[in-house]
């Protein structure tokens, strides 16, 4: 009943005139984000969040939240027509999806993947409603010990799951942390890592760090050719971009295991959309009669990764909104901007804020409508975009960083440090360093050590007191087998090499 | 061996002794609890630890694990973008947003894209003249200025 009536209050937020053009202006630039690619969603969300700040949070939210999941609409588009995924998340679409473009069914796997983004999206969204309130009320009885537990939780999921190399990624973290203690100490007014510069004892902005890494590092990363790539023909007309009815019962399986993957998988912390897709699609290989068409164009090769991605950004919204944790790059950045508006995520957010948590969930059901009618008959415009030169395309992403930096702190001095955060990207990049374990650690970092010390104050230093609480001391348990369980594997991956 | 890894752990290996030397002049522990040394005392040794079995790492891997060669041509060819990209956020004091950056895309355009004058002029001043529009002028969002007052 409680949920009941959440819902209507939200649908009476999102339903405003002005949050249903908020929530169609952020489907329609994540539409085009997903189809760019070389432009993801994280870069985006930072470049455009200064821009927010004047606007009212929830519209604001509703907006960068439609960007998000609007990009996992459009991702698949460049997977299918292109065999280049516009998101990672879309990799594995392009197995099967370049295939049947190739077999001359590229609008129906384009119509598929349109489809199972709707349905698994939903589904995402439903889930979301109904297990975060509970999951909110739970961790109301956290203190201190209990969220400094949970962030080493979330940042050690995160990092586990985040790149090849775990030390890279635990690295990776370690530097976010350090950005993050840079400026004054909150409890003893000491100045920390500020090289003696004044412009740092108030730290560095997070969007400075985000839009430098994300933004600048991806564009830099992708100048490193000029090439572009060839594209198959977008097929026109709604009916050839509509999958005939065998084509939708072999993907019966494929939507629900997408949407129930990705949710799941979601909520993990780090996981991500990426291993949602790859998981659903090895389920859906698994149980299907013929897997060794897999990879030859079968449409629930579409469908099963599709719906896993789009059902993913129900579940991350969950420890992000719930918890205050994000669990990955893009509810990092989110879960930033709700800082930066002055509000707090976490288990009071629903009580507090119910206009936006529920606004945000009924916008995402609008949302998802939107997209569905954006993206089957008008993919062929969208795919146009496809033909802006690069030489246009970078030089306007390099000039909205700037912009979007200056207009938070009116300093050129941020500017500096954002070129520097910029070729820092680029070099995480290319020695295949993790971006998001650094985000985390940048936006978790000072609520982490706040949380440590005010446990220890509580304690008078005696650091028994994050084991003595079973729910804080669950956490670490949990924090440090999910550290260890990869060593072990490892270790025993090299004695059975020496024993061979 | 994967010589980027080995130098960029040595690099964070510094990174960390540096974090650490600092955090040593801080309070550790006070009379209220941890001091502003504490935190990061240990994530900098963290760090030097990490950036150790990374290199370690590296070379227990001996010639078996090859690092991927490097494309210096592409390196390069980023390294003189982002040159220009610092070049031109210099440049902001002195020019001001709008000259800065229509140069700046100029210099992409003619320069990185081999594209002819005529299309990197056009760029160039539509790109600028396109942010005074939407920004400045639409937006209402502030710009940095130059000398010259815009």
């Amino acid at each position: 009943m409680e949920i009941f009536s959440g819902l209507l209050q939200g649908f009476a937020v999102a339903l405003t005139p002005v949050n249903i053009m908020w929530c169609f202006i952020g489907c329609f630039l994540g539409t085009i984000v997903g189809i760019l690619p070389g432009l993801g969603p994280p870069a985006t969300i930072a470049m455009l969040l200064p821009l927010t700040f004047q606007m009212n949070p929830t519209s604001a939210v509703i907006m960068l939240a439609g960007i998000y999941y609007g990009a996992k609409y459009g991702g698949s588009t460049t997977s299918i027509l292109l065999n280049v995924p516009g998101e990672s998340a879309s990799v594995v679409t392009c197995l099967d999806g370049y295939q049947m473009a190739r077999n001359g069914r590229g609008g129906a796997a384009l119509g598929i993947a349109a489809i199972a983004s709707f349905i698994a999206g939903t589904f995402g969204v439903i889930m979301l409603m109904l297990v975060a309130p509970p999951l909110a009320k739970f961790a109301l009885a956290f203190s201190s010990p209990e969220y400094f537990a949970l962030m080493c939780m979330g940042l050690a999921m995160v990092v586990l799951l985040a790149g090849k190399s775990m030390v890279k990624a635990l690295l990776a973290m370690l530097v976010g942390l350090w950005i993050a203690g840079m400026g004054t100490d909150l409890f003893t007014a000491e100045s920390r890592f500020t090289f003696g510069q004044a412009e740092l004892l108030d730290g560095i902005d997070f969007v400075v760090v985000a839009i430098g890494v994300f933004a600048l590092g991806e564009v830099l990363g992708n100048m490193e050719t000029r090439e572009g790539v060839a594209m198959l023909p977008v097929p026109k007309g709604l009916r050839n971009l509509l999958p005939n009815v065998e084509e939708l019962k072999a993907c019966r399986f494929a939507f629900l295991n997408g949407s129930v993957v990705g949710f799941i998988i979601g909520i993990l912390p780090g996981a991500g959309s990426t291993v949602a897709s790859f998981i659903s699609y090895g389920i859906e290989k698994a149980v299907s009669k013929h897997p060794e068409k897999f990879g030859t164009g079968v449409p629930e090769g579409v469908a099963a990764p599709e719906g896993a991605n789009n059902a993913e950004t129900g579940g991350a919204m969950v420890p992000m909104l719930t918890l205050g944790i994000p669990g990955s790059g893009t509810t990092a950045i989110l879960l930033a901007a709700f800082i930066l508006w002055g509000l707090k995520p976490g288990p009071l957010m629903i009580q507090d804020n119910p206009e936006l948590f529920w606004g945000l969930v009924a916008s995402m059901y609008i949302g998802n409508v939107i997209l569905l009618i954006l993206n089957i008959p008008l993919i062929p415009l969208f795919a146009q975009i496809l033909k802006l030169s690069q030489y246009v395309l970078y030089p306007i992403i390099f000039g909205i960083s700037v912009v979007g930096v200056y207009s938070v702190s009116d300093s050129l001095f941020d500017l500096s440090l954002l070129t520097f955060f910029g070729l820092l990207g680029y070099c995480m990049r290319k020695l295949d360093y993790p971006q998001a374990p650094l985000i985390l650690g940048l936006v978790l970092g000072d609520a982490m050590e706040r949380a440590l010390r005010q446990s220890l104050m509580m304690s008078q230093g005696d650091l028994s007191i994050l084991v003595s609480r079973p729910l804080s001391a669950g956490m670490l348990v949990l924090t440090a087998l999910v550290l260890a369980v990869p060593m072990f594997r490892k270790a025993n991956a090299w004695r059975m090499k020496a024993i061979d | 061996m994967n010589r980027g890894e080995v130098v960029s752990g040595v690099v964070l290996a510094a990174l960390g002794g540096y974090i650490v030397s600092e955090a040593a002049h801080w309070e550790y522990l006070g009379p209220d609890g941890p001091g502003p040394g504490f935190f990061p005392l240990w994530y900098g040794a963290a760090m030097i630890v990490l950036s150790a079995v990374l290199v370690v790492q590296n070379f227990l891997a001996k010639a078996t694990v090859a690092g991927r060669p490097v494309n210096w041509r592409e390196v390069g060819r980023v390294l003189i973008v982002w040159a220009g990209f610092a070049v031109s956020v210099a440049l902001l004091k002195v020019l001001g947003f709008i000259l800065s950056f229509g140069l700046f895309v100029l210099f992409m355009v003619a320069g990185m894209y081999r594209r002819p004058l005529r299309v990197a002029i056009s760029v160039a001043v539509g790109c600028a003249a396109g942010f005074y529009l939407v920004f400045p002028f639409a937006l209402d969002v502030r710009l940095p200025i130059g000398v010259l007052g815009f």
